[in-house]
């Protein structure tokens, strides 16, 4: 690991500033992925802004009846916070199936959507990679990929986004909120996170010197009920082969409104807007459950070795929604 | 703590000895330590090679085994992954601290009844990783298999799904699983291991 400087700073401004005055400083919170990658050689920061102990670890009611979740709420508390797990279940599912009960109890929100992807290559100084290494290439196209995109990926990267957290918040319409030298602004969580084009080493929307203050999200819709689903290669304690989550209002038998995620497939949660068309209005049952799968799924241009991840996503989707659906309909 | 509330804020911060070294302040086991150490070192280091703390080992050192699990301030960590300069100031417990002077601590007791190990590298952390558990269930906090219907807050049972699932961040490669899931519901069983010397840390 190369040596750094450290500095501890005591408010959003402090913080703001600091990262502004000081080439090569990133923020550190709880550290599981960054540190992490310091001792990879991945990252190599001069400075560590440390924002721990910033007063950005609470969660407050919204007067429109939704939440702000302040970015240094660690995974694990916010798991555990009443409102969101009688509000929105699968936010919590979510936070409870990453990681380990150690890491969730370290990791913060605002780290966990800002966590790199956990491609070999990329973790892998020694070897090309474009997002880590702009124009050296992406040997996992033809290499290692069996955990990699089967959507929105490009020549240049085929890395997935590791949260499970962040595929909840697609699927919740949550907004990011941001703090840099010009000010605030908000982006939407289904926006938050980009597609690799050609610029993979850019995984988010935020910009240099920004910091990721807090999450919010609108009022759980009245009726609706959620879950998140994650398929993996051991029980638990491993990152998403694939995974949806889901969000699903049936009245009289007829979907009235669902939000769909998928998460482990692409370089961003991939928000399901293709099902969902399919979706509004339809009769809420296992066929057309499946019909709006397929209608999103068409869409995927799996590797080499991942193709298995199409039908597997396509049976997590099918699966959860009948899920809810059946609660749904019986209270 | 409760979930969602905030952490005790510190006074103060390390003081900058230069631009690479920090001196700073950690109570371990109930003793203060004050030191002057390079920003690199991890608290996993600091235990190890500087307090010689050696019950936390240092496994894969990339958080993904749980060897070198510790409580700070009372709730389990990845020790490898924590910078000892962002934690100045506050209480590490680690294997070391949990036993109250010859008396061990009922998780410790749990695993040599169950005989719930074999070569046990991994022991410490699985013993550190537990009392955390315990006190994670007996406040109320779900893991992914705790029940929906389960009342928010409410102390969790400690099945052996339950303690299959929140002990999944600690590896056993000699695979003695099943002896450590029934030294957990052991300890569980009896109530004494969450009011035990390790869970508000030393």
């Amino acid at each position: 690991m190369r040596p750094f400087g450290y500095l501890r700073v005591a408010s959003v401004d402090e913080a703001v500033r600091a990262a502004a005055g000081q080439p090569g400083a990133q923020f550190l919170a709880g550290g599981t992925n960054l540190v992490d990658l310091m001792k990879l050689g991945v990252e190599a920061p001069r400075t560590l802004i440390d924002i721990g102990r910033l007063p950005l670890d609470r969660v407050e009611e919204l007067p429109d009846g939704g939440l702000r979740i302040g970015a240094l709420v660690r995974n694990a508390d916010l798991a555990a916070v009443p409102a969101v797990r009688d509000r929105y279940p699968v936010l919590s599912q979510a936070l409870l199936a990453g990681a380990s009960g150690q890491l969730r109890n370290t990791a913060t929100t605002g780290g966990n959507l800002l966590q790199r992807t956990r491609c070999g290559y990329f973790q892998d100084v020694s070897k090309p990679c474009n997002k880590r290494e702009p124009g050296t290439g992406c040997p996992a196209r033809e290499g290692a990929h069996r955990d990699l995109a089967v959507l929105g990926h490009s020549a240049h990267c085929v890395a997935t986004q590791p949260s499970d957290m962040a595929v909840a918040l697609a699927a919740l319409d949550a907004t990011v909120c941001l703090h840099g030298p010009e000010g605030e602004r908000t982006v939407p969580a289904t926006e938050f996170h980009r597609l690799p084009g050609d610029s993979p080493e850019r995984d988010t929307e935020i910009r240099l010197g920004e910091l990721l203050t807090a999450v919010e999200l609108p009022p759980a819709r009245p009726g609706a009920r959620s879950r998140y689903r994650k398929a993996r290669d051991r029980a638990s304690f491993a990152f998403a082969l694939a995974s949806v989550a889901a969000v699903l209002t049936v009245r009289d038998g007829t979907v009235e409104h669902a939000a769909l995620a998928f998460g482990g497939l692409a370089h961003r949660p991939w928000r399901a807007r293709a099902a969902e068309a399919v979706l509004r209005g339809a009769p809420a049952t296992e066929e057309h459950f499946a019909r709006a799968a397929d209608a999103e799924l068409a869409a995927a241009a799996p590797l080499r070795d991942n193709g298995f991840k199409v039908p597997l996503a396509r049976a997590l989707a099918v699966g959860v929604l009948t899920d809810l659906a059946g609660r749904a309909a019986h209270g | 703590m409760a979930p969602g509330e905030g952490r005790p804020d510190d006074t103060g911060g390390p003081h900058p000895v230069n631009g690479r070294r920090s001196e700073l302040t950690l109570t371990v086991n109930g003793t203060r330590h004050t030191l002057t150490l390079d920003h690199r070192t991890t608290v996993l280091d600091l235990l190890r090679e500087h307090l010689g703390l050696t019950g936390a080992k240092k496994g894969c050192d990339h958080g993904q085994c749980g060897a070198c699990t510790v409580l700070v301030e009372g709730r389990r960590a990845n020790s490898c992954l924590l910078l000892a300069v962002a934690h100045d100031g506050r209480r590490i417990t680690t294997v070391e601290g949990l036993a109250d002077g010859e008396r061990l601590h009922p998780l410790q007791e749990a695993f040599l009844d169950r005989d719930a190990l074999q070569c046990g590298y991994c022991t410490p952390g699985q013993i550190c990783s537990a009392v955390g558990v315990l006190a994670e269930a007996a406040d109320g906090f779900p893991s992914l298999v705790t029940p929906d219907t389960a009342r928010s807050g409410a102390p969790v049972a400690l099945t052996a799904d339950e303690i299959r699932e929140r002990m999944s961040g600690n590896l056993c490669r000699c695979g003695a699983y099943p002896r450590i899931v029934e030294a957990v519901a052991d300890a569980a069983a009896t109530g004494a291991a969450v009011t035990g010397a390790g869970v508000t840390g030393g």
